[in-house]
């Protein structure tokens, strides 16, 4: 394998990190939505964390080797149309992201103070944060536009 | 292999997409299912918000990965008789395969471990599938390398 070889690969595997992240986020928004006490909602912590990191590492992994690539290897150029389309998808995905993650850290924050207050049973209003409408929406766009991303990168149109 | 990827005829995009979203949903549900078991210290909620990660996600994932797979495979005519396969193909297959076995065992193991909460007994059966689902999202990180890297 060339060391091109080596970079694609890492390339790929950011992007099965970033939708990795994704597909957890949705299966934890599923979950959250029946979970209203302080202590369940502080227990997926720990899981939203995993999520974050494989986001992170995603997202970094794909735009820096992406880039990389686009200059590194023959037949692919920056300004190509199909590699400035996932560049801008990757920006608008990111912003999405960090909207879902505001959303739902409402809940994380109110589940926090309930429990420093000794306030450990349900919680009607941390149930309703938990289930926020927003933070769905948001999930929708940002997992609509990595959908996007990824048939972009597979047809590169134009390319 | 990357200026071929470029070139590649337009049929082969659909079965790819097919390939690749299938294996992402499987990794995601299988990051997801070992997440949630690693983290849930007993607690029935979490250790049944992993199993039904794994058969809810990752089953599902599995199948859409592994048939489209044989589709762009069949499309690259690696699968006509006398063809020889690449080794990423190779160990592609392989790891399909493999993986899918350890996910269906994790899965049978995972499902008594969860019949067993409901009537109060322990959590052991699904430590068993902690265990098992990290092996299979292991072999699926170095499935998905040698998918990209195509070593020789």
């Amino acid at each position: 394998m060339s060391f091109n070889d080596w970079l694609l690969a890492l390339h790929v595997l950011s992007a099965f990190s970033y939708v990795a992240g994704i597909v957890l986020f949705w299966i934890l928004i599923v979950a959250v939505r029946k979970i209203d006490t302080p202590e369940e909602t502080i227990r997926m912590e720990p899981i939203v964390k995993v999520g974050n990191a494989a986001v992170a590492i995603g997202g970094v992994g794909t735009i820096l080797l992406g880039i990389w690539l686009a200059f590194a290897l023959d037949g692919y150029a920056i300004w190509d149309g199909w590699i400035i389309a996932a560049l801008i998808l990757w920006a608008i995905a990111g912003a999405f992201g960090q909207r879902t993650g505001a959303a739902y850290m409402q809940g994380m924050t109110k589940a926090k103070e309930l429990e420093a207050g000794g306030q450990g049973g349900t919680n009607a209003e941390l149930l309703a944060l938990n289930r926020t409408s927003s933070g769905v929406l948001m999930h929708t766009l940002a997992s609509l536009v990595i959908l996007l991303l990824l048939l972009d990168m597979i047809f590169k149109p134009g390319a | 292999m990357t200026v071929l990827a470029a070139i590649r005829p337009d049929s082969w995009n659909f079965p790819l997409f097919l390939h690749v979203l299938g294996a992402m949903i499987l990794v995601g549900g299988l990051l997801t299912g070992v997440s949630s078991l690693a983290f849930a210290r007993g607690d029935v909620r979490f250790l049944r918000l992993g199993y039904w990660s794994l058969l809810a996600v990752s089953l599902p994932g599995w199948i859409l990965m592994r048939a489209g797979g044989e589709w762009i495979a069949s499309r690259e005519g690696w699968t006509k008789e006398g063809v020889p396969s690449p080794t990423w193909l190779d160990i592609g297959f392989l790891l399909a395969d493999l993986g899918g076995l350890i996910i269906l065992i994790s899965l049978i193991v995972g499902g008594v471990g969860v019949y067993r909460l409901r009537a109060g007994k322990g959590s052991g059966l699904l430590k068993a599938t902690l265990v098992l689902s990290t092996i299979a999202l292991a072999a699926y990180v170095v499935a998905v390398w040698a998918m990209a890297g195509k070593p020789n």
